[in-house]
């Protein structure tokens, strides 16, 4: 398959994995104020996510956007395994959020200077997004970090749990490496410092320890996923499943 | 004196500010169906929001899940607009989970298939559209400025809700069954939202006299009821209604008998999802107590730019 086109569904299917987990959060936020917060980057992501599989439907000449998002299989979705997994409570969501907000900041940064134009301007329109979610999980994990003690306690075991997802930001395949070659995709590996710095800053503002590197989760860029997934597709993709025919 | 006034005020068609004298009367009618208002555009999320993660396309996810999040800002205006009157937002909550408020008892209804987004859309925000272009005339102040914002977006939900239908209705033979099905469930409850017949209403009587209510239940379920007839015929949907025939004489739709014994069963919180309802909006501010609480933490250490 072209290069290209698994380029963009990586990046299409972290925002609808992501945008589908956040819409999970709909009645359920902390304060009425907050759910509406939640629900907002849950739209951005979605919108994100219709953006570039609409490029790489158009790439592939043979799939919608839709099909792309509702008639694929696990086995075939590449999202970071970091965008799958389960909301918990809002403390994890937001540190969740957060390691990988600082990651997209960075990446759609990069990613705005692609020779590839729609590319550019898919990630230039993304960049003021993620911004404000950069913004939204940061102070919050401030707050929590620095709020009370079981706050405090709750983000930081939250924290340690979801450090193993953030290798995967900074992994170059054959597919990103042919890509950034040829002046359209990133060099994932060279944001790591710039990352670690936003990061740490984050963290010690909100009185939080970083955890070590240690073992590290690997694989979506084969396809290959935290159990999560399975379920999180099953559900999203049912209605254009169980009636093939339907348009809706 | 104040009380005449005030009287006069109304009847000049003046409205009444948070800062006027008011009848207590006045101000307990007010809070009772403002927070009444304000709860159920919050726990209406909870039906909707069932089918979020089920929405078909990409584009009617973000369309269900916009419309959601509006209804959420429904809420927070009209929890404000109450506040005027000197009652917190927490207070209001509270008395919801205390089942001492109220809200429309139309949420008690499961949302068994996505049609269901479709007829609550078209129907559910059709008949709140009613209710509200005509509380747009409340002599409240806030009440009436917070219909007058609000009815923009619901307008555009009713649109929405009818599309999901119409195109349903035109699709595959089990689509427009699934259509036809989510209509025969929806219809009764939806014309049951404008409350007990004038007869039986009890409270009507103040309400009008102080212009909080602009018109009866009656007359706001007969203008749903007319312009909602014809929607259906269009889409080739069928009211599930024997009665259901236009009158020439009174320029008018009659309809059929509907049954007060489920509605009034429904209000007193046996309806099938009452439990959950309440159940589901409890645990998500238990659940996010301890996060509030972070939060007034910091605040009281900090500020955040
Ligand atoms: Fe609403
Ligand atoms: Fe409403
Ligand atoms: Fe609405």
């Amino acid at each position: 398959m072209d290069n290209l086109f698994i380029y963009i569904l990586r990046i299409a299917d972290c925002s609808l994995i992501l945008g589908q987990r956040m819409s999970e959060w709909c009645s359920k936020g902390p304060t009425l104020e907050e759910d509406i917060a939640l629900s907002n980057i849950g739209l951005d992501l979605f919108g994100q996510a219709n953006g570039f599989y609409e490029y790489a439907s158009k790439i592939d000449g043979n799939k919608s956007a839709d099909e792309l998002a509702f008639k694929r299989n696990e086995r075939e979705f590449f999202n970071y395994q970091i965008s799958e997994q389960k909301n918990g409570h809002f403390g994890t969501t937001m540190v969740r959020n957060f390691l990988r907000d600082a990651f997209k900041y960075l990446f759609y940064n990069e990613l705005s200077k692609s020779k590839d134009e729609t590319l550019a301007a898919l990630a230039s329109k993304s960049i003021k997004e993620v911004k404000y979610h950069l913004r939204h999980s940061s102070n919050w994990i401030i707050r929590l970090g620095d709020g009370t003690n079981e706050s405090n306690e709750k983000v930081q075991k939250s924290l340690d749990f979801l450090w193993q997802f953030t290798g995967e930001f900074f992994e170059m395949d054959e597919i990103d490496n042919k890509m950034l070659q040829e002046g359209i995709g990133v060099d994932n590996k060279k944001l790591k410092n710039e990352w670690n710095k936003i990061i740490i800053d984050t963290l010690n503002k909100g009185k939080l320890n970083k955890p070590e590197d240690g073992y590290m989760a690997s694989g979506s860029k084969k396809g290959i996923h935290t159990e999560h997934l399975g379920f999180l597709l099953a559900e999203m993709q049912y209605l254009p499943r169980a009636y093939p025919d339907a348009k809706w | 004196m104040n009380e005449k006034n005030f009287q006069e005020k109304i009847e000049k068609e003046q409205k009444i500010e948070p800062k006027d004298w008011m009848p207590d009367g006045y101000r307990n009618h007010l809070i009772r169906q403002m927070s009444q208002h304000a709860h159920s555009e919050v726990i209406g999320m909870q039906p909707e929001g069932n089918w979020i993660t089920r929405a078909p396309s990409l584009r009617a996810k973000m369309i269900l899940l916009a419309k959601v999040q509006d209804e959420a800002g429904h809420g927070l205006y009209l929890y404000s607009a109450c506040e005027t009157l000197g009652i917190s937002r927490e207070e209001l909550v509270q008395q919801l989970h205390d089942e001492k408020a109220k809200y429309s008892s139309i949420f008690n209804y499961p949302t068994l298939t996505w049609a269901d987004m479709g007829a609550i859309g078209w129907l559910v925000d059709g008949a709140a559209i009613v209710n509200q272009v005509s509380l747009q005339r409340t002599s409240y102040g806030p009440y009436s400025r917070a219909m007058i914002k609000i009815c923009k977006e619901e307008s555009f939900h009713q649109r929405q809700g009818y599309e999901i239908m119409a195109e349903m209705a035109k699709g595959t033979a089990e689509q427009k069954a699934m259509a036809q099905d989510a209509l025969n469930r929806f219809w009764w409850p939806s014309i049951m939202m404008f409350g007990p017949q004038d007869s039986e209403s009890p409270r009507s009587g103040n309400a009008m006299k102080w212009k909080i209510k602009r018109q009866t239940n009656d007359e706001l379920r007969q203008n749903f009821i007319d312009k909602t007839v014809g929607q259906a015929e269009v889409i080739g949907l069928t009211i599930p209604d024997p009665d259901l025939k236009w009158n020439e004489e009174r320029g008018h739709y009659d309809f059929g008998e509907m049954d007060w014994d489920e509605f009034w069963n429904v209000v007193n919180g046996n309806g099938p999802c009452n439990q959950q309802r309440l159940d589901h909006h409890k645990k998500a501010h238990e659940d996010g107590a301890w996060v509030r609480k972070a939060a007034r933490e910091y605040a009281k250490k900090n500020t955040i730019n």
